[in-house]
């Protein structure tokens, strides 16, 4: 996947200012295979929806080229680039109705009446709104919009579809239910799906590979259960999913593994060596709630105790947070078998696996 | 247990009909809210519709003059022109009476009004009313009528005097609207054009509906740049334009439009500049001004911001989105535009044009000012039988013509763009 002749989409050290000042997107390098759904996942301001726009052809890029199928398209203007795109707010056109909204592409490319007739319809029944056509947008509730924003991006057949958080203005439920009828469209015709987000669990539940942006730079791109199980450093650690950390000094490094001295004297945890190098370095340790184990002891070493400060019942599970070795935002995950009887106050028993445990930057 | 389902009525739960009980919970806040457009909609009665609908009555009443002369009128429709070159004797009868016992001052008003019908009504009855009293002093009754009027005056002897009455005679009349469109009634009473030195009021009609549509028209193609750009530069540049918009706005009419002639004149501003220049000769000064060219100069920079400010608010809400979407689907940025972006324009477009043109159909003062000779419009008659020659009831049908002008496009407009379509701010 990362060798540049098979690569559909790459950018190639891209950066970005506006002002001249600030960079907005730094040294870019990504490659995006053909038939791809790939989020580029980020905090406001990241730098990820500027990435898109410079696709689209919306921004030109400072320094660096874009390829699109090997070819250069810096100089391409977006009306001929054949990039589809779903805007955040839609951008349908309130002049016309949903049928004019999606023939508009194909009557500027000069397409015979029947046949845009014939693709139209394909394209709303797709989005499962064939009986739509004659609507105006106004008249349709905010999912069914959504719907026909990606029908309008589809129906032109363009070579690839960028999405920039198309469902950001959607609620809960709806949401989930387009993120998978999007995966599913995109399973079923195979296009390459560049989509921005910042909402993590979208970006998981969708992607084939996540992006991670901050601060104009991708922090890590992989799929996301590496994302998820084995962040490289303590941005993407707390950026994607729950995370607890503990602070420490690098005392001891043994091959792929470390011992840190936790600050404040709480003692010695056996780690993963990640993101730090020497003896003697500052890091951040970092552990998901649902590796810490409850009233058992490891061989790792790695056994604490910390005080409930609150228990919080979600029905399936029990989210306890914890005091552990002075961090008082320590969460734990108790999976409700019935058998969890401690209270608030409570001094618990932890341990984890030293595996689980990954000793990251500060 | 039996359950009653009442299904001509719903009830509340107290057993009160549910539209009553509505309506009693609802007064309150009509009344609320009546009292509190109250002030205005009495201010608008006051100083709006009945003075309005008092012109409009003004411009089909005849009925002073009909009160002054109600015999003779009477008499006179008796009159059969076919078969007599004058007026029966009676008629003069009639009018030597009631110019003999009538109350000066009414008789004075009758005779404005006569004289709107044909000029030379005014000294001809002062000259015979004063030879009437005389008679009247002496006691003598004069043997024929009509006789003693010739002998006062050969002009009693003129049929044509008499046909003028023939448009007085009813209480209410529409001799004032022909007159506002060139016409006039013939002895017979039949609708005919005015001589044709006294045809003026539809060369300035035409020439008030070119102006304005011009206007308009400029109006459109000057102020659809500058609302896009207000509309899409950012804020701290928006505001700064947005005060060049508004500052004319802010200064008085009558200085911007001297400043016009100033600008404009044939010893002016950008006369100079030219001659300066060297593009036109001294000998060869254009004539920018007290014409009509200088008419649609002036009307348009002053009108421009009633067009530029409905354009800017409906601009200002199409996202930017808008157009990238287009070019993204493969329209070129000029397809975009026609296709996308001017569409969604129209409510401003039209509210601006509707509001220009209906402003500069009636505009008076710029016009009077830097117009001249052939740039004056419609309002300047208005004005000028307003305040000259005090016939208030050419006057009024002038403006009912022009409100029903107004209506028209009004209605108009309604069928073809759609009245909630139109908006303003």
């Amino acid at each position: 996947m990362n060798d540049t002749s098979q690569s559909f989409v790459k950018f190639e050290k891209i950066d970005k200012s506006y002002d001249g000042e600030v960079l907005v997107v730094k040294n870019l390098n990504l490659d995006i295979a053909k038939g791809e759904f790939v989020t580029m996942l980020g905090p406001s301001g990241s730098g990820k929806t500027t990435t898109l726009m410079m696709l689209a052809g919306f921004e030109t890029p400072t320094n660096g080229e874009i390829f699109l199928d090997t070819k250069p398209i810096s100089k391409i203007p977006p009306y001929e680039r054949e990039i589809g795109m779903v805007f955040q707010n839609y951008a349908l056109f309130p002049h016309m109705t949903v049928a004019e909204n999606l023939s508009f592409p194909l009557e500027v490319r000069k397409i015979s009446k029947p046949d845009i007739k014939e693709k139209v319809q394909k394209a709303l029944d797709m989005v499962e709104l064939g009986n739509f056509g004659t609507r105006f947008p106004a008249q349709l509730s905010g999912g069914q919009q959504q719907r026909v924003a990606l029908a309008r991006a589809l129906v032109f057949e363009p070579r690839l579809v960028l999405m920039d958080e198309p469902l950001g203005a959607l609620d809960k439920n709806l949401r989930e239910q387009m993120q998978y009828e999007i995966k599913h469209i995109h399973d079923r015709i195979g296009i390459t799906v560049v989509y921005v987000t910042h909402d993590q669990s979208e970006a998981l539940t969708m992607s084939n590979r996540i992006a991670v942006f901050n601060d104009g730079v991708v922090q890590q791109l992989s799929t996301p259960d590496i994302l998820y199980e084995k962040p490289e450093n303590s941005f993407v650690a707390k950026f994607i999913g729950e995370n607890n950390t503990l602070n420490g000094v690098v005392r001891e490094v043994n091959g792929s593994s470390c011992t840190v001295e936790l600050d404040g004297g709480f003692g010695m945890v056996k780690a993963l060596k990640i993101n730090v190098n020497e003896v003697g370095e500052k890091t951040q340790l970092s552990i998901r709630p649902e590796r810490v184990s409850i009233d058992k002891t490891t061989s790792d070493s790695n056994n604490f105790s910390g005080k409930i400060e609150e228990l919080i019942y979600l029905g399936d599970h029990i989210r306890a947070r914890l005091d552990v070795c002075g961090n008082n935002e320590f969460i734990v995950k108790v999976p409700n078998e019935g058998s969890f009887n401690h209270k608030e106050g409570d001094e618990l028993k932890l341990s984890w696996n030293s595996e689980d445990v990954r000793a990251l930057d500060l | 247990m039996e359950v009653t389902i009442s299904t001509a009525e719903l009830l509340t739960t107290d057993g009160i009909p549910l539209k009553q009980s509505l309506r009693k919970a609802e007064r309150r806040n009509k009344l609320r809210a009546f009292l509190l457009v109250f002030p205005l909609l009495l201010f608008i009665i006051v100083t709006f519709v009945m003075p309005i609908g008092d012109m409009l009555l003004r411009s089909v009443d005849d009925s002073q003059i009909n009160s002054v002369f109600p015999n003779t009128f009477e008499e006179y429709k008796n009159w059969d022109k076919g078969a007599d070159e004058l007026p029966p004797e009676e008629v003069y009868k009639s009018l030597f009476f009631e110019l003999a016992n009538g109350d000066k001052r009414q008789i004075g008003k009758a005779l404005t009004r006569m004289n709107y019908a044909k000029s030379g009504w005014k000294s001809l009855i002062k000259k015979t009313s004063r030879e009437i009293k005389k008679i009247v002093k002496k006691g003598e009754e004069p043997v024929s009528y009509k006789d003693t009027f010739i002998k006062i005056n050969k002009f009693w002897g003129d049929p044509t005097y008499w046909y003028s009455f023939n448009q007085m005679v009813n209480d209410r009349s529409s001799i004032y609207y022909w007159n506002a469109l060139d016409r006039t009634f013939d002895e017979d009473g039949d609708v005919v054009l005015q001589d044709e030195k006294r045809r003026m009021y539809i060369k300035t009609w035409l020439r008030t509906f070119k102006v304005s549509v011009y206007v308009t028209i400029f109006c459109l193609i000057l102020g659809f740049p500058v609302a896009h750009l207000l509309a899409n530069l950012p804020l701290r540049y928006s505001n700064l334009l947005m005060i060049f918009v508004l500052l004319p706005f802010w200064t008085s009419l009558l200085v911007r439009t001297t400043a016009w002639i100033v600008m404009l004149q044939q010893n002016g501003v950008i006369n100079g500049i030219l001659v300066w220049l060297g593009v036109i000769s001294d000998d060869g000064r254009i004539q920018m001004v007290y014409n009509e060219a200088g008419t649609l100069i002036a009307m348009t920079q002053i009108l421009l911001p009633f067009m530029i400010l409905p354009l800017y608010s409906v601009m200002r809400v199409i996202p930017k989105s808008h157009m990238r979407a287009a070019q993204n689907l493969g329209a070129k940025p000029a397809m975009a535009f026609w296709r996308v972006y001017l569409p969604q324009t129209i409510p401003g477009i039209s509210a601006g044009g509707l509001l220009v043109f209906v402003l500069a159909i009636g505009y008076f003062i710029t016009p009077e000012l830097v117009g001249g000779k052939d740039g004056k419009l419609i309002g300047s008659w208005i004005a000028y039988h307003l305040k000259t020659t005090l016939n208030w009831g050419l006057c009024a049908a002038l403006g009912g013509i022009l409100l029903g002008i107004m209506l028209i496009f009004y209605w108009l407009y309604n069928k073809i763009v759609g009245i909630d379509n139109i908006k303003l701010g």
